[in-house]
């Protein structure tokens, strides 16, 4: 499990640019799977057929992860950039960029107070000595990602994206774990999340499922000084109740916490202040979606070195598979 | 001259009749199928049941205004900007009110009757008022009405070197565009979408895709360019005079990339001149019509336009003329591409 999230986190997939990402899923669930088909905005849909008495659960997990896009070359060289989906300020200076293209560089800021940072007071500075040297290498309106890599810490682990990679991960190895489910099971890998639960909207649309589920990372408050948040890395599989675009359907939620107990699968309750997934965007589709979440408690979300426990993972995967068979006749 | 009466037509969101009619009036004879829906968009539909890819051109038809919200006692009418609109670029403008064009201008305190700390900041919407000569507020009322707009008297002019300065470009400029291109001679189905009340939120776009239900849709805008002076290069959105845009990114949209990368190569092959919009702020009705549904291909040309949401803008017929040449260049090699199928 380790090394799929290590190759997920890994790969190149800025919001509208996550090929790289659904190509590497397609190649790992390509035997384990019914129907594979994609969409115009760029989500992978993977079918797993259930029994006839089953209902259609969608599972929703992002392949997108935010990113900055070049707006601006100057003569000796330097890029200026946009955001793409929430960058924080104060993760950006001294960190690496690496483009769509493979070039890579450095972040930094003019002079200044800290205070008084704005995203056009950095810049991106690939190595280049004149402008003609950075055409080269990149194009104005070219997508970027943080460049870092995979760190194992034994039971944490560190990378890029596992917002909302690791979502993918527990995605992928259910769907390597799960034979002859009793419902049918979409496993949609959505595009676009971060610039607005976009994705996640036009397939669900195209599914109309009974059931909805994302898998996505949630904050945690278990760091020196954190704002107060009743979620910690290590204590299990979060059960959404709410965020800013979902309140959990109760009976989602109460089938979600049934089965945790039923199964042994450690978990905790998830109440997200600020923040959406695609459930919040699956949930309004067409006359209405049961929604829910199941969320990987992550620390240090949206920036480049997003940490989880590989035990919440598992946890995940646990409840996913559960669902999978889980008689849904009440929903 | 279209652009002109284009223009020069009034129409806040909500209310775009007076666009819609020029519209309509142009276009009937040159399509096949033309009609209003419950929102109030322009649909206007060629080939509507041929084969081939369903293509969209969509632009919006209403522009920022000042709604009429209140009559005073002395006649004078108070007003909320419906739309983004600067306070500071409202003071002493002449503007027309409502169905009758009442014309009026917009007052304030004058100089010397404010006081130091009210000079040291500019005019709030609250302190103006819009003066129609009117002595009370019967006499108001029988001019204007509450919920009517006023609009900026400006009148469209060609400027300089191939300059034109008119209000509301944002985006009759589309219009123009669309109206163009739809007597442009395909065998596909080629559908116009003139939406409204994008500049209150992109509601008309959404509605008008659920029932086009276009396999693809081009976008057409007016788009803010602020390469004026006091402003740093890398934060110019556009140029004017560089050639039409491409939107990569905003904040309602990642117009489809494949169909960017295509339209950026046939600039290229066509030695048309275009540019990236260097922003990622703003949204256009390519954020809705992305969403309808399973979801559409779209992508973004606009014309930069200085001073947009202002009473008057300034804009390049190249660039517009780049963007008339791209378009036309793009749904030809659709043609071919049909033709060859």
């Amino acid at each position: 499990m380790k090394t799929i999230i290590q190759q997920l986190t890994e790969a190149f997939g800025p919001s509208g640019f996550e090929t790289e990402v659904t190509e590497l899923i397609k190649s790992m669930i390509e035997e384990h799977v019914d129907e594979l088909g994609a969409d115009v905005l760029g989500n992978l849909i993977a079918v797993k057929k259930g029994s006839q008495d089953g209902k259609k659960i969608m599972f929703a997990a992002h392949t997108d992860e935010i990113g900055l896009v070049v707006t601006h070359i100057d003569d000796k060289g330097f890029l200026r950039f946009g955001n793409v989906g929430g960058v924080g300020i104060s993760t950006l200076v001294g960190n690496r960029v690496r483009f769509a293209g493979g070039a890579v560089g450095a972040i930094y800021q003019e002079k200044g107070s800290w205070k008084d940072l704005t995203l056009d007071k950095l810049y991106i500075d690939i190595g280049a000595e004149s402008k003609e040297e950075a055409l080269k290498k990149v194009k104005v309106g070219e997508f970027g990602i943080f460049h870092r890599e995979f760190e194992d810490l034994g039971n944490r682990l560190i990378a890029k994206s596992m917002d909302d990679r690791v979502g993918c991960a527990v995605l992928v190895e259910a769907l390597k774990t799960i034979k002859n489910p009793k419902n049918t099971l979409y496993f949609v890998f959505t595009a676009q999340e971060e610039v607005g639960l976009r994705g996640a909207r036009t397939a669900a649309y195209g599914i109309e499922p009974d059931l909805g589920i994302a898998l996505d990372v949630t904050l945690t408050g278990d760091m020196p000084e954190a704002r107060r948040m009743d979620v910690s890395l290590g204590k299990g599989a979060a059960i959404k109740v709410k965020d800013s675009s979902l309140i959990a359907h109760p009976k989602v939620k109460d089938l979600l916490v049934s089965l945790a107990e039923e199964k042994q699968i450690p978990y905790q309750m998830e109440v997200l202040d600020a923040g959406g997934t695609d459930a919040g965007a699956i949930h309004l589709t067409k006359a209405g979606v049961p929604s829910g979440a199941i969320s990987i408690p992550t620390r240090y979300v949206h920036s480049p070195s997003e940490m989880v426990d590989i035990r919440d993972v598992k946890a995940c995967v646990d409840l996913v598979v559960a669902l999978a068979d889980k008689d849904l006749a009440a929903i | 001259m279209l652009l002109a009466r284009l223009t020069e037509a009034n129409g806040a969101p909500g209310q775009e009749g007076e666009v819609r009619d020029l519209i309509r009036a142009e276009l009937e004879a040159h399509v096949d199928e033309i009609k209003t829906d419950a929102l109030g968009n322009l649909i206007a539909i060629k080939n509507p049941d041929a084969p081939g890819p369903r293509v969209m051109l969509a632009a919006h038809m209403d522009e920022v205004a000042l709604m009429i919200v209140g009559i005073e006692s002395n006649g004078y009418l108070k007003f909320r900007p419906i739309g983004g609109v600067d306070p500071r670029v409202l003071v002493a403008k002449s503007v027309v009110v409502g169905a009758k064009k009442v014309p009026g201008v917009i007052g304030s305190k004058p100089i010397h009757l404010q006081k130091p700390a009210e000079r040291e900041r500019p005019f709030t919407i609250q302190e103006l008022l819009i003066d129609i000569g009117a002595k009370t507020k019967e006499e108001a009322e029988r001019l204007v009405k509450l919920g009517e707009c006023a609009y900026f008297t400006t009148k469209y002019e060609e400027i300089g070197n191939g300059k034109i300065k008119a209000k509301a470009l944002d985006d009759r400029v589309g219009c123009e565009l669309a109206i163009r291109l739809l007597q442009e001679d395909v065998s596909f189905p080629l559908i116009a979408a003139f939406t409204v009340q994008e500049e209150v939120g992109l509601r008309g776009a959404g509605v008008a895709t659920y029932q086009v239900k276009p396999d693809l849709a081009l976008v057409l805008e007016g788009t803010t360019a602020s390469d004026v002076p006091g402003t740093d290069e890398h934060k110019h959105a556009t140029t004017v005079g560089a050639g039409p845009c491409i939107t990569v990114i905003d904040r309602v949209s990642i117009p489809y990339p494949p169909l960017v990368q295509e339209l950026f190569a046939l600039a290229d092959e066509e030695g048309i001149k275009v540019q990236v919009r260097r922003n990622t702020a703003g949204g256009t009705d390519a954020g809705r019509i992305q969403m309808s549904e399973e979801g559409v291909k779209v992508a973004t040309i606009a014309v930069p336009c200085r001073y947009i949401h202002s009473p008057v803008s300034v804009m390049s017929k190249d660039d517009y003329e780049g963007a008339y040449k791209l378009v036309k260049s793009y749904l030809k090699r659709l043609q071919e591409r049909e033709a060859s199928n």
